[in-house]
């Protein structure tokens, strides 16, 4: 007596092979005009694990260790930002460095023989401890490969949990830096909780404000890849070492055959 | 100079030292202005300062510039443009007094449009202070804002769609599966539009080139729409990219615009640039703004003035440049600024009330991020209040969920739950399209379709 119900697949629309295309919800099907259980069920699931990637701690120790490794210097600073709730709710806290973390880099700036570098770069957990985790290397040691070969001088590579985008101008301020380029986990999708951004700004200062900085977001493997990223990056900074500036004046007009291609 | 605010609460006497307290502390409670320090300390005293400032007279806010006109050029603009003979209905009311004359039988949408070149966003902002969320519902839903490009929208009884094809890598296959998607959803007549990866001009004109040819391959009503920044956009129209909206973030306080790297110079030269293209069919309206709660508090200028008053300030920038849309984002800003789902739905009807009154086109993006306190149902009941009110439109996200930007908004299928339960069809003219397309029928229910649809043949 019953009517048979449709199976799943058939139940998706007739382009469901676009999918190949791109990971977004598409041909998802309808009951009505509306979402059919299975797909309604699915992004439940897929926010729940966004919901659990944001409150996930961050491996700072590790991926110091991980940088020691591979020959790169780390160093260990504290925002003023304690907790994750709190990194929440005061973004203030987060744009700046504890006392101790700014007596750190104070102490050395001022031991013997200090050099400023051109450039200092920065890793944060941000909104996603495991972008960090996972994608800060893989986009750091090409990075650091390309500018060495171009003659940049680095600092040390920051880590620091619980930040916000701003607190590169204040490191970069202590340091002498030129340039100051922070990765940062952002905050989770449902199909990619593990999104690391990057901004960069040319002589980092208190007063700069977004308008000064660039911007490469969603590095990750399913995205931009991260070696890919490190040569978008690269080309970036060399170009607005040329032109001195950074930001909205500083336009990326770097051929996309150049990505392809190399 | 006016003396401080006060008003006795039982046997408290509450004082305001400014205008600007006084509008923070009357203001319904949020998260960014509790990290400002501009919220009320208590639940009694934000009563106490809502009913002070349901004292305080509409002509005050001409008085007293919230932000020194000398130094931030949204304030003059504000008071450079002002309409004295419009105002003149309300220029005797008080703040609370005009909450009852919106309310009135006899205030329609022909009385409103009449009045909204007299209204200052300080105006509007104090009086939705005061409003619950039901009022901002009813006086919204009086006010038809129309606009029109290729297409007309904000018509009575129509909700129309932006369809935000989205892609990690701008991968140009990917954009189009999704826009074929929404398509097919009968979704798009507000614009179709891309959140470009990176901001780069070679990468934004390969973009505006794939809407343009899609359009126009199927003769589409509808505009299209890449979001880079407006420097990007003009160096693009100069090359000649087939741009026909230009989208800008724009704030209500010129040190936050030039935070985004905007003046309203910059701005009245992209709207000359784009309208000199004449590529709208329908009308010329020719900007797309986005705006959002705790914008200016970001970028840390905000002037001691509350999220939402400094939110209405952006509106007035928008209606400058007669918009073709106005979105408020209103939950893509995080949990410091709107904290849950409370806050993100009465930040969204605020938005949306305040717009309409001031005379823009506006659209919600219904959206939370996953740091926030909210999920898909405080989405739906802000989708279903905001249709309601008469949105101009909403987004159309595959699923609602946007892989690229990472956060939650409307998808495809919820505008079909809209449509079917308040009776709303899309923009007449793309409407027509949805029915020759054998897309759609009866303006709101979709057709069963097969793989052999025309939309589906390039792939």
């Amino acid at each position: 007596m019953k009517t048979p119900l449709p199976k799943l697949a058939a139940a998706r629309d007739p382009w469901l092979e676009l999918q190949r295309f791109t990971a977004a919800r598409i041909a998802l099907g309808r009951a009505g005009g509306s979402q059919r259980t299975a797909t309604l069920l699915d992004f439940r699931a897929a926010h729940a694990q966004a919901r659990d990637a944001v409150h996930a701690p961050f491996a700072a120790t590790a991926l110091l260790a991980a940088l020691d490794s591979t020959g790169l210097t780390g160093l260990l600073l504290n925002s003023a930002v304690t907790d994750r709730t709190s990194y929440l709710r005061r973004p203030d806290l987060g744009r700046i460095l504890a006392s101790t973390a700014r007596q750190t880099l104070t102490d050395l700036t001022t031991a013997p023989g200090y050099v400023p570098p051109d450039i200092v770069l920065i890793v944060s957990d941000g909104l996603a401890a495991q972008a960090a985790e996972n994608h800060a290397l893989p986009t750091l040691i090409p990075l650091v490969g390309e500018l060495r070969a171009a003659g940049w001088s680095l600092g040390p590579i920051c880590v620091v949990p619980f930040a916000r985008v701003k607190i590169q101008d204040e490191i970069g301020t202590l340091l002498g830096a030129r340039y100051s380029l922070m990765l940062l986990g952002e905050r989770p999708g449902l199909s990619a909780p593990d999104s690391l951004g990057a901004y960069f700004t040319a002589r980092p200062a208190a007063g700069c404000t977004d308008a000064d900085r660039n911007c490469v977001s969603n590095i990750r493997p399913a995205g931009f890849r991260p070696p890919l990223a490190a040569r978008k990056l690269a080309w970036l900074l060399n170009t607005s070492r040329q032109t001195g500036q950074s930001g909205v004046a500083l336009k990326d007009t770097q051929p996309d055959e150049h990505l392809a291609t190399t | 100079m006016s003396a401080a605010y006060a008003t006795t609460l039982g046997r408290t006497r509450h004082t305001f030292a400014s205008l600007r307290e006084l509008l923070g502390k009357a203001t319904p409670r949020r998260s960014g202005d509790e990290l400002a320090g501009l919220a009320a300390a208590s639940a009694e005293e934000r009563a106490a300062a809502q009913s002070c400032l349901a004292d305080v007279p509409l002509a005050e806010f001409l008085r007293t510039p919230l932000i020194p006109y000398e130094t931030d050029e949204v304030t003059r603009l504000i008071f450079d443009t002002h309409d004295v003979q419009a105002f003149a209905p309300v220029a005797g009311l008080t703040v609370g007094q005009f909450r009852d004359w919106l309310l009135r039988y006899e205030t329609d949408d022909a009385t409103l449009a009449a009045l909204a070149p007299g209204l200052t966003p300080e105006m509007v902002a104090a009086v939705s202070k005061l409003m619950g969320n039901q009022d901002l519902i009813l006086v919204a839903a009086k006010r038809r804002v129309v606009t029109s490009f290729r297409n007309t929208l904000g018509l009575t009884d129509r909700l129309s769609v932006r369809l935000q094809p989205n892609h990690p890598t701008d991968d140009p296959h990917g954009i189009a599966a999704s826009i074929a998607d929404g398509l097919l959803y009968g979704c798009g007549d507000a614009v179709i539009r891309i959140n470009p990866a990176t901001d780069s001009v070679p990468a934004v004109e390969t973009l505006l080139r794939l809407l343009d040819d899609l359009i126009h391959r199927y003769a589409i009503p509808t505009q299209s729409c890449v979001l880079a920044h407006i420097t990007t956009t003009l160096q693009a129209m100069q090359r000649g990219a087939p741009v026909d909206l230009v989208f800008q973030s724009i704030a209500g306080t010129q040190a936050a615009n030039q935070s985004f790297g905007v003046s309203l110079a910059l701005l009245g030269e992209a709207q000359a640039a784009a309208q000199a293209l004449r590529r709208g069919t329908v009308g010329n309206n020719v900007m797309y703004f986005e705006t959002g709660q705790g914008s200016c508090l970001s970028a840390g200028a905000h002037h001691g003035v509350d999220q939402q008053t400094c939110e209405v300030r952006a509106y007035a920038v928008a209606r400058a440049f007669r918009p073709l849309l106005v979105n408020t984002v209103v939950g893509f800003i995080g949990p410091e600024y709107l904290y849950d789902g409370k806050q993100i739905i009465r930040a969204g009807l605020e938005d949306h009330f305040c717009g309409k009154l001031l005379g823009l086109p506006m659209g919600c993006d219904v959206c939370y991020t996953n740091h926030a306190e909210a999920d898909q149902d405080d989405m739906d009941t802000l989708l279903t209040l905001l249709g309601v009110a008469g949105c101009n439109f909403i987004m159309g996200v595959p699923g609602a969920d946007d892989i690229m930007l990472g956060y939650q908004s409307t998808s495809f299928h919820d505008s079909h739950y809209l449509r079917q339960v308040l009776g709303l069809r899309p923009a007449p003219e793309f409407e027509a399209w949805l029915e020759a397309m054998r897309i759609v029928s009866g303006g709101r229910q979709l057709l069963p379709l097969t793989a052999d649809h025309a939309l589906l043949s390039r792939f």
